[in-house]
């Protein structure tokens, strides 16, 4: 292969990311942030065992909240620990991990203001629809 | 005078500059919140290094490899099966945060990547293999099974909507 494509195709994905390093780092800023701003408990403290308002309140949870999916494992599970309901967990979940309310900037300025907020609505509504169909479907299994 | 320098920054550096005046001030107001989302950041950076380097290697490779007539082929306008195939497969095999996809992704859609192939990439990063013990743990196996199938089917879905959505409000 030779030298020059190779050099080239190098300087354009840098170039890629020197144009993407600022919202990447301010993103990854602002993701810290609300690590540590909200407390682990606090998820706790908002479901009131309503199951209208608790999947509902589970997916805009979800949705502010970034970080790890795993870390989302966890709080669902201390969550259901706590009596919360499955479906309000199931809603908090799939929301945590489709739709990013913190990286909407991000999204935004990277794949177009059109399609990051009509995508992370949609996602929104589907993290809901599927928390009612999982729940169905696991009473029937 | 505020309007022209403005002009002149892009939206990036404006977003940046937003997000460290905000660090700034809260180094004011709670100096210990500032500080542990500080050490937070740096842990945070040394857990993306890595992903990092395999996104800059998947994108030197697809500059090298992938012309944009080729990518057209399989994620493109055209693209049928074969284009839900590989953005589902290549959602549920990615790696590291979404963010980190999103130069990636932006690159493809200049090429020609339809929104709703990459709408249903950035829904099956929710269906993570490695994880898949951790949430059997957590939540039992007939969840995660029931709830993987549903997010792979529902990944199509919003696709399709997202893509006729977007296409909607731009006639």
């Amino acid at each position: 292969m030779e030298t020059s494509i190779l050099k080239e195709s190098f300087v354009k994905t840098l170039n890629s990311f020197k144009q993407v390093a600022p919202i990447i780092v301010g993103v990854l800023m602002l993701v810290s942030l609300s690590i540590v701003a909200i407390p682990k408990g606090f998820y706790q403290s908002v479901f009131t065992g309503n199951k209208i308002i608790d999947p509902l309140f589970g997916a805009i949870f979800g949705s502010v909240a970034a970080g790890n999916p795993i870390t989302s494992y966890i709080i669902g599970g201390e969550l259901l620990k706590q009596g919360v309901s499955l479906i309000a967990v199931a809603a908090f979940l799939l929301a945590w991990v489709s739709v990013g309310l913190i990286q909407l900037p991000a999204e935004s300025l990277m794949l177009g203001k059109r399609f990051a907020i009509t995508r992370n609505i949609v996602s929104f509504i589907t993290a809901i629809i599927i928390a009612v169909l999982l729940i169905a479907t696991l009473s029937c299994l | 005078m505020i309007n022209r320098i403005l002009e002149k920054i892009s939206e990036k550096w404006i977003f940046l500059i937003a997000v460290i005046a905000l660090y700034l001030i809260l180094f004011f107001v709670n100096f210990n919140l500032a500080s542990q989302a500080f050490f937070q950041l740096i842990y945070l950076f040394q857990k993306i290094i890595p992903v990092f380097a395999l996104v800059f290697a998947f994108m030197f490779f697809s500059n090298i490899f992938f012309e944009p007539k080729k990518i057209l082929k399989f994620v493109g306008k055209g693209a049928g099966l074969k284009g839900w195939l590989i953005s589902i497969i290549g959602g549920i095999l990615s790696t590291g945060p979404i963010y980190m996809w999103y130069p990636l992704l932006s690159d493809l859609k200049e090429k020609g990547m339809r929104d709703c192939f990459i709408a249903a990439f950035l829904y099956n990063r929710a269906v993570k293999i490695p994880l898949l013990p951790m949430m059997i743990y957590y939540f039992g196996l007939p969840f995660t099974i029931v709830l993987s199938f549903y997010m792979i089917l529902f990944s199509i879905i919003n696709g399709i909507v997202v893509d006729k959505l977007v296409q909607m409000k731009l006639k």
